[in-house]
């Protein structure tokens, strides 16, 4: 995602009657009800009254199959998870009321970390709130002013934002460009910190980084390299470790930042790192001390699914089969797809405009299904996509549903 | 390299990104008169820095608004 470089960030100063601080937000209001005012059902403010399970929600009152999350591996109704969390919540109480450096770390934090380091086999574990924290503490933390940051144009709005906050020179390159990225690493001048940002998967199309390239490229010139997999985890990656240990290239990786609200299955992020002096992170990372801790239940389900997705490999296999059949499938429909070959359990349908794209959104919902509707600026080149993003829980005969009504839907809106 | 160089060899590079033929003077501004969007702007950085060998970050380009503060900006890196 690119919404951070697009931000209104220098607000025109406006004088007049009826302006205020809220009157830089018009354009977008306009656009919203022009779009509703259409009779158009809002694509952003859906309710999910009741979950039935990982994969079906009554949605606006519907019965409704879900393709737009990302539960990867189905983890929020796992028997062990949810006994963990309620255990934790009757003997820890609702929450820490504390940040992680003062009363806010209890065993359950320091055991989550456990799991961490196991799971990707590294010597360091630090859990943050949330996933954007994550990024935004590491990154502000380690490259700070005079220090240099090549990222990936891309990249989400926490690593954008976490550039920001750390004051360093921020220089991009072109998406998964290998040489656009040397060219830039090239001309740094001599002795500037350096660190590299990359994601394993990028969320908006579904397609995965040459890491091993890209990360052999950056070493080169003696950059640190920060990977961030929070799309990959538990599905990519003979352990689920991600789209760097899937190219054989996490040992060059000095710090894996990844969240638990995707496969996981709560909330939370983290970092994991052999770095030696990684430790210190817990003092000087402010996103990490200035907030209160996840509560005792978020931390014992997320460790208890970090656990069972070590052994996930049946489900990761499952996972991989829905991904390659529904890309299969919508191809054959002929709607057009963010990538040629499915690379992740994202799925992106590429739509002719914001219109057709959330006609077409309102169409699947009535059918019974929901997707994600993403629109610019989160979207790379202005697309509109239709993301999909498929759960080792959907069974192959759900697959099958979901390009029926695909098949009416994109024929009732005139996209196929 | 002298800033009437410099100018010279930024205006070839912009011709292709510049869709409408804007003229260009020192106050041409690139988001309000050439409707750069921020793709178009990071083409554009990446050719002159390609043309230049330098880089010019984002915290650089926060600082440039128009023609005359790019040509600037450049001619102080080739000097």
């Amino acid at each position: 995602m690119s919404e951070g470089i697009d931000e209104p960030d220098r607000p025109e100063a406006r004088a007049g009657e009826g302006r205020d601080l809220f009157s830089k937000f018009d354009d977008l209001i306009a656009m919203r009800e022009g779009l509703l005012s259409t009779g158009q059902e809002d694509p952003f403010n859906l309710v999910m009254e009741k979950v039935l399970s990982p994969t079906r929600a009554i949605c606006n009152g519907r019965d409704t199959i879900l393709l737009g999350t990302y539960n990867y591996m189905g983890m929020t109704f796992d028997e062990d998870v949810i006994a963990a969390g309620k255990q934790a919540l009757e003997d820890y109480g609702s929450g820490t009321t504390g940040s992680r450096v003062l009363n806010g770390t209890y065993s359950g934090h320091k055991a989550c970390e456990e799991a961490l380091k196991e799971f990707y086999g590294m010597g360091h574990a630090m859990v943050f709130s949330t996933g954007y924290q994550a990024n935004l503490g590491i990154i502000s933390t380690i490259a700070g002013k005079g220090d240099y940051i090549v990222l990936d144009i891309d990249s989400h709005a926490s690593i954008w934002d976490g550039c920001a906050m750390g004051n360093a020179e921020v220089v991009p390159f072109k998406h998964n460009d290998i040489e656009a990225m040397d060219k830039r690493l090239g001309r740094i001048p001599e002795g500037a910190g350096k660190l590299v940002v990359l994601e394993g998967v990028y969320s908006m199309l579904g397609d995965i980084a040459p890491l091993k390239e890209m990360i052999a490229v950056a070493k080169k010139h003696g950059a640190m390299v920060l990977v961030d997999e929070a799309h990959s985890m538990g599905f990519i990656g003979e352990h689920g470790r991600g789209v760097a240990e899937d190219q054989g290239c996490l040992d060059d990786v000095d710090f894996v930042i990844g969240t638990f609200s995707k496969s996981v299955g709560t909330v939370g992020g983290f970092c994991v790192s052999n770095h030696p002096k990684f430790e210190i992170m817990r003092l000087v990372c402010r996103p990490y001390v200035f907030t209160a801790s996840l509560p005792p239940s978020v931390v014992a389900t997320a460790a208890t699914s970090i656990r069972k997705l070590m052994h996930g490999s049946n489900k990761r296999a499952h996972l991989w089969e829905n991904s390659k059949r529904l890309h299969q499938g919508l191809t054959g429909l002929g709607f057009e797809l963010g990538t040629k070959e499915p690379q992740s359990a994202i799925v992106a349908v590429i739509m002719p405009d914001l219109e057709r794209g959330a006609a077409m959104w309102e169409a699947l919902l009535k059918e019974g299904l929901y997707v994600n509707l993403a629109r610019p600026p989160a979207t790379p080149a202005n697309m509109t996509l239709l993301r999909c993003s498929l759960c080792a829980e959907h069974s192959a005969e759900e697959v099958e549903t979901i390009l029926g009504m695909f098949e009416r839907a994109g024929k009732a809106v005139g996209i196929v | 390299m002298d800033r009437a160089e410099v100018d010279a060899r930024i205006r070839a590079i912009v011709e292709p990104f510049n869709k409408k033929g804007t003229e260009i003077d020192e106050d041409t501004t690139f988001a309000g008169d050439l409707e750069f969007d921020s793709l178009t702007v990071m083409d554009f950085v990446a050719a002159i820095e390609d043309e230049f060998d330098i880089i010019i970050s984002m915290n650089q380009q926060a600082e440039i608004e128009t023609w005359g503060n790019l040509v600037d900006a450049v001619t102080e890196t080739q000097n």
